[in-house]
């Protein structure tokens, strides 16, 4: 078998490459895809924890953990979508750092 | 003078009630004193506590002995005449001048009468405050005489020392009487210096000011005889004396301060009377005469005198003879009374330096009268003379004796009581007061062996009735020498009445004091003066020998000074002649007139060195250089303080703080308000780095 930790090293780089687009892209959807990116980096780290920990013993109970998050993350990506829609209709552009009305 | 401004006889009723009212309390006291055996020795009176010093207290009281009766008899009789004098010497009743001003004297109205208006005279536009200040004075003098210590004899001194600078300086306007009254003033205050300095030596000796407990007491006066003091080796006794006596020296005007007594004369006739004859000078001789005791204590008659009234005898014979020689030169008819008064004064001096104390007692008294009846009656010479200048409107000085002349015929009465003052002044014998006390005197100096002080005195009794001779024989005898003089005429009764008055005392006074050594009189006298004043001196004087020089030696004066005086004068036809006694006495003459220049000396050895020390030193140096030297200096320092508390403390520390703490604040603000862009890369950034942080110590924490 693979050794564990080269999952765990997969999961926390594509992690950091999404936290690293979500704070630096410019446009909005980047940063949704980026979101999603750290979510499912997410998932590998738990999946490959099940897969070497629990699977020989037949537990499954992480695959249900695993399941909902998919869910979250695609109801949380058709959201997300729709909120960048509605912004994109007011203020005519995606770029996030342009819509700082929160500017104190 | 609140009241009474507006009405002028309101003040003059008021003030001649209360000096009757005087009068008669007086005459009540006098009768009961003279009809007292022993009064001496338990005197009338009563005390009382008044200003607590220390331990002690000093007191106010009242005493009526011997002495004090006397004087208040001749008080009381000379202020109420002086009083109604008063009345018709400032022309109450008269119109209101035309063009009078208050502070100056009056000078007429014009009044319309039948045909073409004439001048009157008018009535003193100040009425009222005359009789305000005359009547203080009256208080004053009243206190003085029947107190009982030295400090309310004081008292009523000053009192009088500030109504004569009042009542000298009553036209105010006229400089002339500003600078007499200040004169007058000044030099009584240096004298009264020294009194003081010789009251405080007497309290705090003996711890008391009254007369009995110092005066009564042997026991005192004994030690105060004995013991030494610090000053030129004289007994107590004889330093306190000294001190009082040159109170009176300054007070009754003899040698060195009598250069106030001629000014005087700038005052209303009234006021020179009761200044000069009834009252101020009265006070300082009565003051030598209540201490006499302590001045002769340790003397014994017959003996050497002690120091101090070795001082007063020669003091007092110089002064006589000093200022007759002057009266002699005089052409002013008040400054020849004047001059005349210190002479008299020395007189009466120089008979307490030799201790004939009931003989200078005698003499204060009969002098009072006549001066007062002689300076009463030149004020009403002067005032015939001024209603002769309302007639002829000349411009001659009214009181100049040189336009005066033939007055006996326009004036009757004013020259008959005249005439029985200046009688009484120069000693004409038998029928005038003047003789009897002024032959005491001379028996006095005589029989004591004192020669110097005789001749002296003897010399200047020629001279005094040498100037009344003149006096008379100028102003009254031979013809007008003016047309002013021949317009003049009589004054009212309300002013000639009291002259007759006193006339009469200066007649009849003298023959209560016939001492019995006297030929042919003395044997029926009772000489009741004597036995009465006798009482008071426990060393009496007796009188060692009968001899009969003093008695030819004072008629031959008298009558020899007066025949003189109007062989001299009575040729004396213009006011241009050159005065006979010029011719004879040379440059004498000059000098006499001059008043031996001793105003001039005084003004060049004190009066300018005051002066620039109190401009230089005082004002310059002192005053503007050092106090207000000192008050800018302070002012400045307050000032610098607090500019420097305000711009090194109070603007950079204080507003400092609060402003470092609004800018501090506000640069924090800017700081932190970059935190918040608006963008949320920014907010998402910031959080990651802080859970990295965060972690980082959680594993640092637990794991290590």
């Amino acid at each position: 078998m693979i050794p564990l930790y080269w999952y765990l090293l997969l999961s926390a780089a594509i992690f950091c490459i999404g936290l690293f687009g979500a704070i630096t892209r410019k446009n909005s959807v980047g940063i949704l895809l980026s979101i999603e990116l750290m979510l499912n980096a997410a998932n590998i780290n738990l999946l490959a924890f099940w897969r070497y920990l629990y699977a020989p013993n037949g537990d499954l109970r992480a695959e249900v953990f695993v399941i909902a998050i998919f869910v979250v993350a695609a109801a949380e990506a058709a959201v997300g979508l729709a909120m960048i829609i509605s912004a994109y209709r007011s203020r005519q552009t995606v770029v996030a750092n342009d819509m700082d009305s929160l500017k104190g | 003078m609140l009241f009474t401004r507006r009405f002028n006889r309101t003040s003059h009723i008021t003030a001649i009630l209360a000096a009757s009212l005087s009068f008669v309390a007086s005459m009540v006291i006098f009768i009961k004193a003279v009809t007292t055996a022993g009064l001496a020795q338990s005197p009338l009176g009563g005390q009382v506590n008044w200003l607590p010093t220390g331990d002690l207290w000093l007191k106010i009281g009242v005493m009526v002995d011997p002495l004090t009766a006397i004087m208040l008899f001749f008080v009381a009789w000379t202020i109420l005449m002086i009083f109604i004098y008063s009345v018709g010497y400032h022309n109450f009743g008269q119109p209101v001048g035309d063009h009078d001003r208050t502070g100056l004297p009056p000078h007429g109205a014009e009044v319309k009468g039948q045909g073409k208006p004439f001048r009157v005279m008018s009535i003193e536009p100040m009425y009222a405050r005359f009789f305000a200040l005359i009547s203080l004075f009256a208080f004053a003098m009243y206190l003085l005489v029947v107190s009982d210590n030295l400090l309310t004899l004081y008292i009523g001194w000053e009192i009088m020392g500030l109504c004569s600078y009042l009542l000298i300086g009553f036209w105010y306007g006229k400089e002339s009487a500003r600078k007499a009254g200040i004169k007058a003033f000044i030099t009584t205050r240096i004298g009264d210096v020294f009194m003081l300095l010789g009251l405080a030596a007497l309290y705090s000796l003996t711890g008391s000011l009254g007369f009995k407990e110092i005066l009564s007491n042997h026991a005192v006066l004994d030690i105060l005889a004995t013991s030494v003091s610090p000053v030129f080796g004289l007994s107590w006794a004889g330093l306190i004396g000294l001190l009082l006596f040159i109170g009176t020296v300054g007070k009754s005007a003899q040698f060195p301060l009598h250069v106030w007594l001629p000014d005087a004369m700038e005052g209303p006739t009234p006021v020179s009377a009761m200044i000069h004859a009834a009252t101020m000078v009265s006070a300082g001789v009565y003051l030598v005469i209540r201490f006499f005791p302590l001045i002769s204590a340790g003397w014994i008659p017959g003996e050497a005198l002690t120091p101090t009234m070795s001082v007063m005898a020669f003091i007092g014979a110089f002064t006589a003879l000093f200022a007759a020689t002057i009266a002699m030169a005089q052409n002013d008819v008040k400054r020849v009374l004047a001059y005349s008064t210190i002479s008299q004064l020395g007189y009466m001096v120089a008979a307490l330096g030799i201790g004939a104390f009931t003989a200078a007692a005698f003499h204060l008294v009969t002098h009072a009268f006549f001066k007062a009846l002689l300076f009463l009656g030149s004020g009403s010479v002067i005032h015939g003379m001024e209603h002769g200048l309302m007639h002829t409107g000349e411009s001659l000085d009214p009181q100049d004796m040189r336009n005066m002349g033939g007055l006996k015929d326009k004036m009757p009465r004013t020259f008959w009581t005249f005439v029985a003052g200046g009688l009484a002044l120069s000693g004409f014998p038998l029928i005038t007061a003047g003789f009897w006390s002024k032959d005491e005197i001379l028996s006095g100096a005589f029989n004591g062996a004192h020669w110097a002080v005789f001749a002296t005195l003897a010399l200047a009794a020629l001279l005094t009735a040498f100037y009344t001779a003149r006096q008379i024989s100028l102003v009254f005898l031979g013809e007008p020498r003016s047309e002013t003089a021949r317009h003049a005429h009589e004054t009212k009764p309300v002013m000639t009445t009291p002259l007759m008055i006193l006339a009469f005392f200066a007649v009849t006074l003298g023959w209560v004091g016939i001492p019995k050594e006297f030929p042919l009189l003395g044997s029926i006298s009772p000489a009741w003066l004597q036995s009465f004043l006798g009482q008071m001196v426990e060393i009496g004087e007796h009188a060692e020998g009968h001899s009969l020089v003093p008695l030819l030696t004072s008629l031959v004066v008298s009558l020899g000074g007066l025949t003189l005086g109007w062989l001299v004068y009575r040729r004396f036809r213009s006011a241009d002649q050159t005065d006979p006694m010029e011719k004879g006495l040379g440059f004498l003459f000059r000098i006499f007139q001059n008043m031996y220049w001793v105003d001039e000396a005084y003004e060049v050895v004190f009066i300018r060195p005051a002066g620039w020390v109190a401009e230089n030193l005082s004002y310059k140096f002192i005053d503007r250089t050092l106090i207000d030297g000192a008050l800018h200096g302070i002012a400045k320092l307050g000032l610098g303080i607090g500019r420097l508390l305000r711009f090194g403390f109070d603007l950079p520390v204080v507003n400092g703080a609060g402003d470092g703490l609004a800018g501090g604040t506000k640069g924090m603000g800017a700081l932190l308000r970059r935190l918040q862009n608006g963008k949320i890369q920014h907010y998402m950034g910031l959080a990651v780095m802080f859970i990295v942080v965060i972690a980082m110590i959680i594993i640092y924490f637990v794991v290590i």
